[in-house]
C-alpha cells in the first residue's frame, strides 16, 4: 500500500477507557477485516470469515462507546456494498452515529445511511430532526454530509419537513453548500413536488446570476426537469437564451443546449430565434464535447434550418474522420439522427459509413450498420443486401446475425414494402440460411412462409429454394436453421405443384439424416410428405385434361361428398398449376410411382412406432396410403395400358378426396376475422347476456379493406386493444342498434360468418385466399397502387411488375405498443412549476397545456371558477389568428408593462426580481385575470425573443 | 443525470458501487455482473460507450475507461453528455491521483469511505456539482483534517491522526 492516509483507519488503536476497554481493545479494524477477506479464498473461506466477523461485528455494535460502535457500522457498510450483506440491523445504529457531535462518527454514520437505507427502511424517520440540525450547521462539511445523504434517501416526509431548510441553503453564503443544496432540490421535488412553489423563485434567480458553479448547478436542475415535462418550463427561455449567448462554460452550454432541444420542439418561433446563436457556439468552440450537443441539437430539433444542418453535417464529418473511436462513434450517432429527415447527409458520407461496417469496433459496426439500413430504398435493397451479405459472411458471429436481422427486419417492414422482387428475395432468404453463424432462423421460417402465402407469383422460386435447403444433407447438422427446413419442408409439400421434380423432394424428405431433426420438425416433414405423395398419386392417376368435369365425375361417385365453391375456383385460379402438372403427367410411369411408394414405406417403417405421438400418428396416415396405393397398383400391372381401370381403385378415390381437401389453400385471416361470427341464432342478447352488447356491438371492422397475415400469438394482444376501445364506445350504442347492426352487417359480408345450415362444407368458416369479393378489391388496390408508383418512378431496370401482397389489416405483426404515461410527480411537478411560473392559477394552465390533471385538481390550489372562466377565453384565443394574436400581445405586453407596473406590488413577486419584461408582462395578466389579458396568458414567450 | 458509478477491478471484484437512485443491494449486485460481462468481452482500444437500455431503461448509456487493473463506469442518461462525462471521469481519477498519490487499486481497496467522500464532493444526487479537481481535493482535505482533529478532541489517544499526515 502506498502512502494513502487511510481516514478509516485511524481510530485504529485510538480506544478510550471504559467499560468496553478489552472489547475495543481487540476490535478488528476495516483495513483488518479487508485484509482478511482479502487472505481467505473467495468461496466458502471468504463467507465463513464474513459470517464470524459479522457475528464480532453484531457485538461491537451495541457497545455505548460510539468509537468502537463506528467502527462496527463503517465494517458494516464496506460489507453491504461491496460484499452484498444485509445490515438493516444497524440501520438505527447508523442514525445514532450521524447524531454525534465528533464529526467522523456522523461522517461514517451518513455514509452507512446513504449507503444502505432503503425507501422502506422505519427509521428514516428518526434521521429527520438531525438532518434539520446538520443543515443548518454552522460546519460546511456537516452541512455537504446531510445534503448528499438526503439527496440518496430522501422520502416524501423528508422532502417535505427538510424544504425550508434545503431553501434557506441557497441563499448560503459558501459556495459549496450552495450548489449542493441546488443539485439536491431535484431529489426533494421528485419526493414532493409542492417544494417547487417554494424554490423555484429562488432556483431561476440563480440562473440569472453569473457565477459559473451556481449556474452549472441550476441549469443541471433545469436540464432533468424539462426531460420530463418541458412545456412548464418555456417561460424560462429569456434566461436561457441569455445564457446561452453569454455564458462560455461548457459544462454550462451543454446543458441549455439539452434544455433548448426540448423546448424548440414545443415552440418554432423559439427555433427560429436560437438556431444562430447555437450555430455560432459550434463554430467557435474546442471542446468537442460541446460542439457535438451543438450538433446533436441541431440535428434533432433544428433540423428544418438548412444552413444549421449544413453546419452540422460538416462537423460530423470531422467527427467521424477523426482517429478517436469515440467521436467517430458519435458522429455516426449524429449522422443516424440527421438522416431521419436529411437523408442526403447519410448518402454523402456512404463511403465512411461502409467502411465502418468492418471496423474493429462493434460499437461503431452497429452504428454503421443502421445507418446503411436508413438507405435502403426499393432503389437500392437488392445491391445493398448484397454488399451486406459479403459482409455478414466476414464477420464474427455475434455481429454478422446483428447484419441479418436487420435485413430481414428491414426488408419485411410494412408487408415487404420495399421488396419489388420477390424471386431474388426469397433466395436472399435461402442464402441467408446458408450462412453458418445464422440464428435467425425463426424470422427466416416465418417469411419464407409469410411470402408463400401472400405472394402467389413467387411460389415457383419458392419452391426452388425450399428444394435447394432440404436436399442439402449437411445443413441438416446445424440445429439454427432447423427453423428454417422446417419451412422449406412446409412450402415444398404446400406449393409441391410447382415443384420440377416431387420425387426429388420426396427423397430429401426422407433422407437418412432426417433423424436429427428434432420431432416438431420432422413432423412437418413428414406432413409435407403426405401433400407430395398425394400429389404425385393424384398426378399419375387422375386424368387432368379437363380437372372440371372430373371433379363432377366424382360428385357423382360419391354422393356424400360436396365440394366448395370455392374449390372450384381454385382448379380455375390455379389453372397454371394445372397446365404445368399436365406435362409433369409423363414424368410419373408405373416404375416411378413404384418406387416413390417403396421410398415412403421403408423410410416411414421404422417410425411407425415412435414415441412421439405426432410422429407417430402422421406416419401411420402416410403409411396408410402408401401401402394401399401400393398394393393395387401393383396388382393392376397387367391392365397397364388401361388408363381408365384406376377410376375403379380406392386409391383413385382416397387420392382424389384427399387432393381436394389439400387444394383448399391457407389463405390470410384477417385480424378481425373472430368478430365476423355472428351471435348463434336464439341466443337473445337483451335477456340473459345484456353485457355482450359491449363487447359485440361496435365491434369496427376495418374501414377500408385491410387484413393482415396474424399469427396467432398476436391475436390476443390484439384483443386487448379492441376492447378497450369498446369499453370507451361502450355506452354509445344501444343494444337493439347492435342487433341491427349485426343483422345488417351479416347480408353485407355473409361469407364471413359460419353457415346456419350445416350441410356446407366447414372450410368456407376461413376466409379463403382468393375469395373475390374480398380480396379482389384489395388486389386491386394493390395493383392501382403499384401501377401508380411505377409510373411516378419510371424505373427503367425494373424488368416486371412487383408482383400482388396479399395484405390484411396493417401492421399488425408488430402490435404497437402503448403510449407511456408521464409518472404522476412529474406531472405535479411541472403543474406546481407552471403555477409558480404562471401566477399561481393551476386549472387555466392546466388547461391551456390540454392537460388538466385530475390529481392537481384534487390538490385544490384552485381558484376554480376564476379558472373556468379563464379556460373559455383561452380556448377562444387558441382558436383565433396566431399573427393577429401576435401583434396584438405585441402591443399588450409593452403597454401594460407601464400602466400596470403599479399593480404588481400587491402581486406575489416580493422580490421584485422580475428581469425579463415578458415574465414580467405576463405575470400581471395573470393577476388581472381576464379578458383581453387572456391573449397574453396564452404567450408563454416573451417579446423580445419573437 | 448520472445513475451510477462504479468501479471494477478486472477480474470484477466490485470496488466502488454508489447508484444515485435506489436499487436494492442484490440488483446492484446482478447490475454489476451484467456491465463486467459486457466489459471483459470488449476488445481493447475500442470506444468506451456501452448501451445500458436493458437495465436502467431507455437513452441510458454506460461509458468506462480502463485505468491498470480497473474500470471506471459511469451510468447516465440523456440529459448528459457522453464526452462530458468522460471528462469527468478524467477529474475524478486525477483527484483519487492527488488524494493518494498515485493511486493503486489497493488504495481504493483500503479507503472504501475516502473514495465515497471524494466522489460526494464531485457529483451529488446524479447531479455534477464540482468538476475541478484541485477544488475536490481541498474539501477532501478538509474533510480528513476534521476527520481526525475533531476526534483527537475527544479521545485520549490523539496523535494517531495527524502525525501520518
Amino acid at each position: 500500500m502506498t502512502s494513502s492516509s487511510s481516514s478509516t483507519t485511524t481510530s485504529n488503536n485510538t480506544t478510550p477507557g471504559g467499560p468496553s476497554l478489552m472489547e475495543t481493545l481487540f476490535q478488528r479494524t476495516v483495513d483488518d477485516l479487508i485484509k482478511g477477506i482479502r487472505l481467505h479464498n473467495p468461496g466458502s473461506a471468504q463467507s465463513s470469515f464474513i459470517s464470524k466477523s459479522l457475528d464480532e461485528i453484531r457485538r461491537e455494535i451495541k457497545s455505548t462507546d460510539l468509537a468502537t460502535k463506528s467502527i462496527a457500522v463503517n465494517k458494516l457498510t464496506y460489507l453491504h456494498s461491496l460484499h452484498n450483506i444485509d445490515i438493516s440491523f444497524a440501520a438505527f445504529h447508523a442514525v445514532e452515529l450521524t447524531s454525534s457531535p465528533i464529526f467522523n462518527f456522523k461522517k461514517i454514520g451518513y455514509l452507512a445511511a446513504s449507503l444502505s437505507f432503503s425507501p422502506s427502511t422505519d427509521v428514516i424517520l428518526l434521521l429527520t430532526n438531525q438532518l434539520r440540525k446538520d443543515l443548518t450547521s454552522a460546519n460546511v462539511h456537516d452541512v455537504s454530509l446531510a445534503l448528499e445523504c438526503i439527496s440518496a434517501i430522501c422520502t416524501v416526509d423528508i422532502a417535505r419537513d427538510l424544504t425550508p431548510d434545503v431553501f434557506n441553503l441557497m441563499t448560503s453564503s459558501k459556495n459549496i453548500v450552495k450548489k449542493k443544496a441546488i443539485a439536491c432540490l431535484l431529489k426533494v421535488f421528485s419526493q414532493f413536488p409542492d417544494a417547487v412553489r417554494v424554490c423555484f423563485k429562488r432556483l431561476v434567480e440563480n440562473l440569472e446570476k453569473n457565477d459559473d458553479q451556481m449556474l452549472a448547478a441550476t441549469v443541471g436542475v433545469f436540464c432533468e426537469l424539462c426531460s420530463k415535462e418541458p412545456r412548464a418550463y418555456l417561460p424560462l427561455a429569456p434566461e436561457f437564451y441569455r445564457i446561452l449567448v453569454e455564458c462560455r462554460n461548457n459544462w454550462v452550454l451543454i446543458k441549455v443546449l439539452k434544455i433548448f432541444e426540448k423546448l424548440a420542439k414545443l415552440e418554432p418561433r423559439l427555433a427560429k430565434k436560437v438556431v444562430e446563436p447555437i450555430c455560432d457556439v459550434m463554430k467557435r468552440s474546442e471542446a468537442k464535447s460541446l460542439v457535438f450537443e451543438c450538433v446533436r441539437t441541431i440535428v434533432s430539433s433544428f433540423y428544418e434550418y438548412e444552413f444549421a444542418v449544413k453546419l452540422a453535417v460538416g462537423k460530423i464529418r470531422e467527427f467521424l474522420l477523426e482517429s478517436d473511436l469515440n467521436l467517430r462513434y458519435l458522429g455516426l450517432q449524429g449522422l443516424l439522427i440527421v438522416g431521419q429527415h436529411h437523408l442526403w447527409a447519410v448518402l454523402e458520407n456512404k463511403e465512411i459509413v461502409i467502411k465502418s461496417l468492418s471496423d474493429v469496433d462493434r460499437n461503431i459496426k452497429v452504428e454503421a450498420l443502421r445507418l446503411v439500413m436508413s438507405m435502403v430504398s426499393e432503389d437500392n435493397v437488392v445491391e445493398i443486401c448484397r454488399v451486406l451479405i459479403g459482409y455478414a459472411l466476414k464477420s464474427d458471429p455475434e455481429f454478422c446475425n446483428e447484419i441479418l436481422r436487420s435485413m430481414l427486419l428491414t426488408c419485411s417492414r410494412n408487408v415487404y414494402e420495399i421488396v419489388n422482387d420477390f424471386d431474388w428475395y426469397v433466395s436472399l432468404l435461402g442464402e441467408m440460411a446458408r450462412i453458418p453463424h445464422c440464428q435467425n432462423g425463426e424470422e427466416i421460417e416465418y417469411q419464407l412462409i409469410d411470402i408463400g402465402m401472400r405472394v402467389k407469383d413467387v411460389r415457383p422460386e419458392l419452391v426452388r429454394v425450399g428444394r435447394d435447403l432440404l436436399i442439402d444433407p449437411a445443413l441438416l447438422g446445424n440445429p439454427f436453421i432447423h427453423r428454417i427446413l422446417s419451412a422449406a419442408a412446409w412450402v415444398s409439400g404446400e406449393y409441391v405443384r410447382f415443384s420440377r421434380n416431387p420425387s426429388e423432394i420426396m427423397e430429401a424428405l426422407f433422407q437418412p439424416r432426417t433423424n436429427l431433426l428434432p420431432p416438431s420438425i420432422r413432423v412437418v416433414y413428414i406432413h409435407s410428405a403426405f401433400k407430395v405423395l398425394s400429389f404425385c398419386l393424384g398426378t399419375f392417376l387422375l386424368p387432368n385434361k379437363d380437372a372440371n368435369s372430373s371433379f363432377s365425375n366424382l360428385v357423382d361417385m360419391e354422393p356424400g361428398f360436396t365440394y366448395s365453391e370455392s374449390e372450384q375456383e381454385f382448379t380455375e385460379t390455379e389453372h397454371g398449376a394445372n397446365s404445368s402438372s399436365l406435362h409433369k403427367k409423363d414424368m410419373f410411369t408405373r416404375e416411378s410411382i413404384a418406387n416413390l411408394l417403396t421410398l415412403v414405406i421403408t423410410s416411414l417403417t421404422p417410425l411407425a412406432d415412435s414415441h412421439d405421438v405426432e410422429i407417430q400418428e402422421r406416419v401411420r396416415n402416410l403409411l396408410g396410403l402408401a401401402l394401399l396405393a401400393q398394393q393395387e397398383i401393383s396388382s393392376h400391372h397387367e391392365q397397364k395400358e388401361k388408363r381408365i381401370d384406376w377410376v375403379g381403385l380406392k386409391t383413385y378415390i382416397l387420392i382424389r378426396l384427399v387432393n381436394g381437401a389439400l387444394s383448399e389453400e391457407f389463405g390470410p385471416i384477417s385480424s378481425s376475422a373472430q368478430e365476423r361470427v355472428p351471435v348463434p341464432d336464439g341466443l337473445v342478447l337483451e335477456e340473459n347476456l345484456s353485457k355482450l352488447d359491449s363487447i359485440c356491438a361496435d365491434v369496427q371492422l376495418p374501414i377500408s379493406e385491410k387484413f393482415s397475415l396474424v399469427r396467432p400469438t398476436y391475436l390476443p394482444t390484439d384483443g386487448d386493444s379492441l376492447s378497450s376501445r369498446q369499453n370507451e364506445d361502450e355506452s354509445e350504442t344501444s343494444p337493439a342498434e347492435s342487433t341491427s347492426l349485426l343483422a345488417e352487417h351479416r347480408k353485407r359480408h355473409g361469407l364471413f360468418y359460419l353457415p346456419s345450415d350445416n350441410n356446407k362444407n366447414a372450410s368456407t368458416s376461413f376466409l379463403p385466399a382468393n375469395d373475390p369479393d374480398h380480396i379482389d378489391k384489395d388486389v386491386e388496390d394493390l395493383v392501382k397502387l403499384t401501377e401508380e408508383s411505377l409510373v411516378l418512378k419510371r424505373k427503367p431496370n425494373q424488368a416486371r411488375p412487383r408482383p400482388v401482397v396479399v395484405k390484411l389489416d396493417e401492421g399488425d405483426r408488430h402490435p404497437t405498443i402503448a403510449v407511456k404515461k408521464i409518472e404522476s410527480n412529474d406531472d405535479l411537478i411541472s403543474g406546481a412549476v407552471r403555477d409558480v411560473l404562471l401566477g399561481n392559477e393551476p386549472l387555466s394552465q392546466s388547461n391551456q397545456l390540454g392537460k388538466p390533471s385530475g390529481r392537481k385538481k384534487g390538490k385544490a390550489h384552485a381558484k376554480v371558477d376564476q379558472g373556468s372562466e379563464l379556460k373559455d377565453n383561452t380556448e377562444n384565443s387558441e382558436t383565433g389568428n396566431s399573427g393577429k394574436r401576435r401583434s396584438k400581445h405585441r402591443s399588450h405586453g409593452k403597454e401594460k408593462k407601464h400602466s400596470d407596473s403599479g399593480n404588481n406590488v400587491e402581486g406575489r413577486e416580493e422580490n421584485g426580481k422580475e428581469k425579463s419584461g415578458g415574465r414580467h408582462g405576463r405575470h400581471k395578466a395573470k393577476q388581472s385575470g381576464g379578458g383581453i389579458d387572456v391573449v397574453d396568458q396564452k404567450q408563454v414567450i416573451p417579446d423580445f425573443l419573437l | 443525470m448520472i445513475r451510477g458509478v462504479i468501479i471494477i477491478n478486472d477480474q470484477g471484484k466490485p470496488r466502488l458501487i454508489k447508484f444515485y437512485d435506489y436499487q436494492p443491494i442484490e440488483k446492484q449486485h446482478d447490475i454489476i455482473r451484467n456491465i463486467y460481462t459486457v466489459l471483459c468481452n470488449r476488445a481493447e482500444n475500442v470506444s468506451n460507450f456501452v448501451q445500458a437500455d436493458s437495465t436502467f431503461g431507455p437513452d441510458t448509456r454506460l461509458v468506462y475507461k480502463t485505468f491498470a487493473t480497473l474500470y471506471f463506469i459511469v451510468i447516465f442518461d440523456e440529459s448528459e453528455n457522453e464526452l462530458a462525462i468522460l471528462d469527468l471521469m478524467q477529474v475524478f481519477v486525477e483527484t483519487l491521483d492527488k488524494c493518494f498519490s498515485n493511486v493503486c487499486e489497493l488504495d481504493i481497496v483500503f479507503n472504501f469511505s475516502k473514495v465515497h467522500t471524494i466522489l460526494n464532493e464531485i457529483i451529488l444526487g446524479g447531479q455534477v456539482v464540482e468538476m475541478s479537481s484541485a477544488e475536490v481535493v481541498k474539501a477532501v482535505d478538509e474533510i480528513s483534517w476534521q476527520e481526525k482533529n475533531k476526534f483527537s478532541h475527544s479521545s485520549s489517544n490523539a496523535t494517531s491522526g495527524w502525525q501520518r499526515r
